[in-house]
């Protein structure tokens, strides 16, 4: 697949060059062995999906993608350079921003607030001119908050602007969170299992924001999902893990007519 | 101004615009929170706005007497397109946002509409799915493109591009449209509304130019409202309330329509905007009263003790002080206290301080709930109308408000009550016809004029208000001949705020019995506050202590309907609670809420007969649809109970 510069999907968006390429990652924590020699590449504007059972290393895996942790054997190519160990204010400006599986908002702030700190890394006035409310900082809030209101508009949460995150809705918080790092305008967009715990009007609502991310904004995702039915909607590729391996990569048609795939997720019998 | 529009008579929606965008040209229009902010349009930007979509409309080939459907919520964009098509001589049809797909496309098909301006994806996909079966139809124009990228563009338009598109070709159409205007007058159709209809399919009420500016006329100066007006824009575009009251009465006195963030927002909204001229429907005071009791029952000791102390106060006082009639002064002072305290700041929050005209109409108002609003000094009064008449039948002057009667005829509106108690009205608002279909105008409408309403009132002879009994066709007899009037007994049992709605049954049969909805945000928080543990509201509806409430509220209304003269039959013997709330979208109640009683007759005849053969419990299962249009089904066991029923007190002679 690697040797093919671009693609078309089923619904006819061409998909460009990789962005990210994995190459036999190595993840060890101690004597685990979370990620075993695993290659993929995800490609610009692509919905990219990572499936896999529970332990399979997906979490694991997208913490390697984001640069949070630094794996031990291969290596990772970003916009087609080699990417080194990173501290963590550089990982922020890289471009990537993601959501958690269990989420991570502050709970006491404002809907507002919260997707206000996904500019953070847009912002360049300094404390003590933000302090003062002085000059360059009051130009630069308002330039954000209009970003961060359109992401509102965007996510149709005008109702829960000024509502503290705690006292919302599983489903709102999930919302929330998306919002959060769209916020950031990345390029690359990771989803820690942004369907976990929802109903099926939930789930609709969210893949239908993922999908309109991903068309309005050119955005490239990548999301780990366990929703059988709504990764099979939503990604244009599937990466299959099962115990740190890779077992499958491909369509979600090429990937549901895969053997081992279906032996991962439904069991093999004994002979 | 390129807009070379006479000003002369001011008597089509189009030229009335033209008078605004020279008389008021910096005066604000419209308002609209868009991405937290409130923008906002003078009225020379709003004629603007309007004469290019009304040129981009003539370059898609928009014709005379063609008919546009128009379907979003409140915002000023449609708004607009509806005077523009005006403009371009097309009849403006807004549609309800909410109506599933097969609902659209009745309208559409029935007005041969060429064109839908539709708000977003949601709209334009049920459009699109009805769209083969839809000959007439040419295409779809749409506000918000998200979503749609992918889509098929050839019968889809921008509405900003189609503004624009006329706008390249103004040179050419600004002459054509000139002549369109110039061709309109007070007879030409201005609006066509679909009625929701209690029964039966929807009918077109085409309302020409007329009607509605001689009634946003009358009712203007029957209430002073003025340019420094404003009004929130709230209620379905499709109701024809909202027509008279965001386009009507805004054009000819040329005041702000402020239209909400979203759905979900608009409390905030109206807190924000304050307006001056507010209406409402009976449920929407009910609802806002109900969560001021919840939040006053959570709040500390001493706010409840100076609530109590203040609101039974201005429960007394405020109405008199609405009136004028004399008050003591230390009452004076006290309310003035409580003004600042407690009125004030509530008001405030209900965003409703700047009201200086207030309306509600469309189901009768508890008079408790009533007096609340009136005492805090809230100028709530009634009126009484319909989609025929251009909304205005009766209302309440100043000084003469009551909760029992629907007021005084309306400026230019004369009334009558044949033999058989039915309200007839005459007047400049009466509806043209209804659309292809002279059968109804000619059942509705006879050849002097006169309008009937269909239901059933009489006129108080001291104060020659007009009180409404209930629908003319819903009043029957009960089997041993007493007076059956469903509409008086269920009024009674909503009142209570733990009743939503409530069905009662008894024409033709030997006793009363009903169905009854609970109110989920008021038994859910007596259910909180009393422990009681629940997952849904079939699980809420079932639970035994909720029916001895319900039991103890029925009970109380029998003890009240016993004392009525000519109703005293009504009593309701046995009731149970629906399993599921009564939804438009299942058809059993209207789009505008109102319940539709044959249908939901025939859909549980089971819980029906189970009523009348004396069972204590029934089994049943019941189709769902869901927003989507998709089905489900919910299946229950439910409890009957016997009530108690009273005799009617002799007076002592």
């Amino acid at each position: 697949m690697n040797a093919i510069d671009s693609y078309v999907t089923a619904d006819g968006r061409t998909i460009g060059a990789a962005v990210m390429e994995m190459k036999n990652i190595t993840l060890r924590f101690g004597g685990v062995t979370a990620i075993k020699d695993i290659s993929f590449d995800i490609r610009e504007g692509e919905v990219r999906a990572i499936i896999g059972p529970n332990g399979a290393g997906k979490s694991s895996m997208l913490n390697v993608i984001n640069g949070f942790y630094h794996p031990q054997e291969g290596e990772v190519w970003f916009h087609g350079k080699k990417r080194l160990a990173m501290k963590p204010h550089q990982i922020a400006k890289q471009g990537i921003a993601r959501t958690f599986q269990n989420i991570a908002l502050f709970k006491g702030m404002s809907t507002l607030d919260n997707i206000m700190t996904g500019r953070l890394t847009h912002m360049k006035t300094g404390m003590m001119s933000q302090m003062m409310w002085w000059g360059g900082a009051q130009a630069e809030e308002v330039a954000n908050r209009e970003v961060v209101e359109k992401v509102i508009d965007f996510l149709e949460i005008q109702a829960i602007r000024k509502t503290p995150v705690g006292r919302l809705p599983y489903g709102f918080q999930k919302r929330v969170e998306l919002g959060r790092a769209l916020a950031a305008e990345p390029k690359l967009l990771l989803l820690d299992e942004p369907m976990a715990g929802m109903n099926v009007e939930e789930k609709e609502d969210m893949s239908r924001f993922i999908l309109d991310v991903n068309d309005e904004f050119g955005t490239t995702i990548a999301l780990i999902e366990h929703d059988m039915g709504v990764v099979m909607d939503i990604a244009d590729r599937v990466v299959v893990m099962d115990y740190g391996k890779k077992i499958g990569d491909g369509t979600p048609d090429e990937v549901r007519n895969n053997q081992d795939v279906v032996d991962a997720y439904l069991g093999v019998a004994h002979d | 101004m390129s807009n070379t529009t006479t000003v002369g008579a001011l008597d089509t929606l189009p030229r009335l615009l033209a008078r605004n965008a020279k008389d008021y040209a910096e005066k604000t229009a419209y308002r609209e929170k868009e991405y937290g902010i409130w923008q906002s349009w003078t009225w020379a930007e709003t004629a603007e706005e309007i004469n290019s979509l009304a040129m981009g409309l003539m370059a898609l080939g928009v014709k005379p007497g063609d008919h546009i459907a128009i379907v979003g919520r409140n915002r000023p964009y449609f708004y607009w397109a509806m005077v523009a098509a005006q403009s371009a001589s097309a009849v403006p049809v807004p549609l309800y946002k909410d109506a599933v797909a097969e609902e659209m496309a009745y309208v559409l098909d029935h007005c041969s509409a060429r064109y839908v301006i539709a708000e977003d994806q949601e709209q334009v996909d049920k459009i699109i799915d009805v769209m083969d079966d839809l000959e007439t139809l040419d295409g779809i124009i749409f506000l918000d493109p998200s979503g749609m990228r992918k889509y098929d563009k050839s019968k889809l338009f921008g509405y900003r591009e189609l503004q624009r598109k006329g706008l390249d070709q103004k040179a050419a159409l600004q002459i054509e449209l000139d002549k369109r205007l110039s061709e309109q007058g007070p007879e030409t159709t201005c609006v066509m509304l679909y009625t929701s209809g209690t029964t039966g399919r929807p009918k077109g009420v085409v309302l020409s130019n007329r009607n509605i500016i001689e009634t946003a006329k009358g009712t203007c100066e029957f209430d002073n409202l003025a340019a420094d007006d404003s009004v929130l824009a709230y209620l379905p575009m499709a109701w024809v309330g909202d027509f008279i009251f965001s386009i009507g009465q805004a054009y000819w006195s040329g005041f702000c329509v402020g239209c909400p963030e979203s759905q979900e927002t608009m409390q905030t909204d109206l807190n924000e905007i304050g307006p001056t001229y507010f209406f409402a429907p009976p449920r929407y005071f009910e609802g806002l009263l109900t969560s001021v009791q919840i939040r006053m029952e959570d709040a500390s000791r001493f706010k409840q003790w100076m609530f109590k102390i203040f609101m039974d106060n201005a429960k007394d006082v405020g109405p008199k002080l609405l009136d004028g009639k004399p008050v003591g002064l230390m009452a004076r002072l006290k309310y003035q206290l409580g003004k600042i305290l407690i009125t004030g700041p509530l008001k405030n929050t209900l965003g409703l301080s700047r009201v200086r005209v207030g309306y509600t109409a469309g189901e009768a108002i508890g008079p408790e709930l009533f007096d609340f609003y009136r005492s805090l000094g809230i100028n709530l009064k009634q009126l009484y109308g319909q989609t025929e008449a251009s909304v205005f039948i009766t209302q309440q002057r100043d000084g003469e408000v009551r909760a029992d009667t629907v007021g005084t005829p309306s400026p230019g509106v004369e009334l009558r009550i044949d033999d058989s108690g039915e309200v007839f009205y005459r007047s400049a608002g009466s509806f043209e016809r209804y659309y292809k279909n002279p059968e109804s105008t000619k059942d509705t409408k006879d050849p002097e004029g006169w309008v009937a309403t269909g239901d059933a009132g009489f006129i108080e002879k001291d104060s020659g208000h007009l009180r409404i009994i209930d629908r003319a066709k819903d009043v029957g007899k009960l089997k041993d001949g007493s007076m059956f009037a469903p509409k008086f007994v269920e009024n009674k049992l909503k009142f209570y705020a733990n009743v939503l709605e409530s069905v009662v049954f008894g024409n033709d049969r030997d006793m009363c019995v009903a169905f009854i909805n609970i109110d989920l945000t008021a038994v859910g928080n007596w259910a909180e506050r009393n422990n009681i543990a629940y997952s849904s509201y079939q699980e809420l509806a079932a639970h035994p202590k909720v029916y001895e409430m319900i039991q103890a509220n029925v009970e109380e209304v029998n003890a009240s309907v016993a004392q009525d003269e000519m109703l005293s039959g009504c009593q309701i013997h046995r009731f149970l609670i629906l399993h599921k709330e009564l939804d438009a979208d299942d058809g059993e109640l209207t789009r505008t809420q109102k319940v539709r009683r044959n249908i939901i007759a025939d859909k549980y005849d089971d819980l029906l007969n189970a009523l009348y053969d004396g069972s204590n419990t029934v089994f049943t299962e019941t189709e769902v649809t869901y927003e989507d249009g998709r089905k489900g089904s919910i299946s229950a066991t439910l409890e009957i109970r016997d009530v108690a029923t009273f005799e009617r007190k002799k007076v002592a002679a």
